[in-house]
């Protein structure tokens, strides 16, 4: 298991608590969507995962030479080309300066932007941004791959073919992802398994197992999508007052 | 502009030569999938990738920039021969074009004009320099360490609003009439304000920045030379900007106030001869002259440079320059 979280909490100062009791694991290979409302705290618990904050309490287990992250806009450093951003990963990760560019070549071609390598970030669409964000963090090499919600800025027609791009990556690399999004028909659509995050605090509260006919049904996947959206929104009728 | 230009050339064959008509394509089950495989995908995406890129526009000479500052010119000159010509001054107190030119010309035969403006730039750039290899440290140092900040941050801002003139006094009963009165103005007035640039540009970095550097493993040498200092370029190119600005207005100060004893003969002290000579014409070749080193230095030197930047990092859009 590369990921256990046992009772984590996290609260920021003397307010209420973000996240409380969380309790989830995670096999090696597995692709996980994170769902929840918005204000749950499956950011913070991502960054969590990520070593970017630590839990007021609780303990977790998490890869010892930590995780790729892949945040909700694209980050990439304007003042570098696409490749250079991706060549950035491999230097802090202290891999040679011949071997840099290879890899990077490589990367751009496996996120089919082997042309685009040398445009700046404000030259490339929010789709294109993405996909070298993506390249960018599988050129960390780290089994766990942690999105933050990548897709959510973006239109329907790139994320549908992005949802494509990430399936096939996920299965040629063998990555180990959490993918946290508010939207349940990509958590559906992406995640094998789909843990649903309850709201202040967050706790996962439902996980619903996303099998390969669901894969291949529509209407399954339509019926498990319904299913999981009438418990969200259970959770978000808690909060009315 | 296309990414990929071969996958789509080749994709009907490759992707459909096995069935003869369009019936045969394969429709997938699950509405949830988009396309059938690897190649359609690339195809796919390169598509919207050069629908959703702008076409990329031959940059041009925009002859208007060029243009319009000299008809600008050319009119605040007409205007000034105009008024000079209908007569309400005395010649001697507002000289007109003509006479100013003149007098560049004899100024210029003499050598003066040259020496004067030589001996300017060369203190304003060498004091511009040091104060830039004095004030980078500072400002990296300040912005990066909290309570350092907090103890000096109101005395660097504090320092930019004093007006540098108010340091020649002291400066004088310090150095007396020597370059190092000169100098040390010029530092008193650019050094403040180059730190000050640098604090806010990294002030300004995006918080995202470092957590990315983290994510990706950066060491604090690494996050600073990798990351925040590139990042904050923009800002610390403005306030280096600012920084040349001080430096020109403090040394002129300084000349002016200063003449004499070891001091070079520089634009300031030019301008100051003029006035003690009551000629007007020297007055104002001064001041044009002082005037146009501003500029000059302004357009070769920093306009490139900060175009070059920005424009690479795509934040051009919108200027009116």
């Amino acid at each position: 298991m590369p990921v256990v979280l046992e009772n984590l909490g996290k609260r920021f100062g003397d307010g209420a608590p973000v996240l409380d009791d969380v309790n989830a694991s995670i096999a090696q290979g597995e692709f996980v969507a994170l769902l929840g409302a918005s204000g749950c705290g499956k950011s913070t618990l991502l960054n969590i995962m990520a070593g970017l904050e630590l839990p007021t309490s609780g303990a977790l287990e998490v890869p010892s030479d930590g995780a790729a992250f892949m945040f909700q806009d694209a980050a990439l450093f304007p003042w570098l080309t696409a490749r250079e951003n991706i060549e950035l990963a491999l230097k802090l990760r202290g891999v040679g300066k011949a071997e840099r560019r290879t890899k990077a070549n490589e990367l751009l071609d496996l996120v089919h932007l082997g042309g685009a390598g040398d445009k700046r970030p404000h030259e490339l669409s929010g789709g294109m941004r993405q996909r070298v964000s993506l390249a960018r963090s599988l050129a960390q090499d780290r089994q766990l791959l942690l999105m933050d919600e990548p897709f959510a800025a973006l239109d329907a027609i790139t994320r549908d073919l992005l949802h494509d791009e990430l399936e096939r990556i996920w299965k040629e690399t063998g990555r180990t992802i959490v993918f946290v999004t508010h939207n349940v028909r990509e958590a559906v659509r992406l995640g094998q398994r789909v843990l649903l995050l309850s709201s202040r605090p967050g706790r996962v509260v439902q996980e619903w197992n996303v099998t390969e006919e669901h894969r291949t049904d529509a209407g399954l996947a339509g019926q498990l999508t319904g299913v999981i959206t009438a418990r969200l929104r259970e959770e978000i009728r808690r909060h009315a007052k | 502009m296309p990414s990929n230009p071969t996958p789509l050339a080749e994709a009907p064959v490759s992707g459909e030569a096995a069935g003869p008509v369009p019936e045969t394509r394969k429709v997938h089950a699950a509405l949830t999938r988009s396309s059938t495989g690897n190649e359609d995908l690339r195809e796919l995406e390169s598509g919207l990738d050069s629908l959703q890129s702008d076409a990329a526009r031959a940059a041009r000479i925009d002859w208007s920039r060029i243009l319009l500052p000299v008809a600008a010119l050319v009119v605040l000159v007409l205007v000034w021969q105009f008024y000079v010509s209908l007569g309400f001054k005395r010649r001697d107190l507002v000289p007109g074009p003509m006479d100013v030119l003149g007098q560049f010309g004899t100024l210029w035969a003499e050598g003066s004009l040259q020496e004067a403006v030589w001996t300017s730039l060369q203190r304003g750039i060498a004091g511009f320099l040091i104060s830039v290899v004095i004030a980078t440290p500072i400002g990296l140092l300040l912005a990066q360490v909290a309570p350092l900040r907090r103890a000096f941050g109101p005395l660097i801002s504090g320092l930019q609003v004093l007006p540098s003139v108010a340091w020649v006094p002291a400066a004088i009963i310090w150095f007396g009439l020597t370059d190092a009165t000169v100098y040390f103005v010029v530092f008193m007035g650019a050094i403040p304000s180059i730190i000050n640039g640098l604090i806010s540009g990294v002030d300004q970095i995006p918080p995202q920045y470092r957590s990315v550097g983290t994510v990706l493993g950066a060491n604090r040498l690494q996050m600073a030379l990798q990351i925040v200092l590139p990042a904050a370029l923009p800002g610390y190119l403005s306030g280096l900007k600012q920084g040349w600005a001080f430096s020109w207005r403090s040394l002129m100060a300084a000349e002016i106030i200063a003449v004499g004893g070891t001091i070079g003969f520089g634009l300031g002290s030019m301008l100051n001869q003029g006035r003690d000579l009551a000629d007007m014409t020297i007055v104002m070749s001064a001041i044009l002259l002082i005037l146009a080193v501003g500029i000059l230095i302004e357009l070769l030197v920093f306009a490139p440079i900060e175009k070059r930047l920005l424009r690479r990092r795509g934040l051009l859009a919108g200027s009116t320059r």
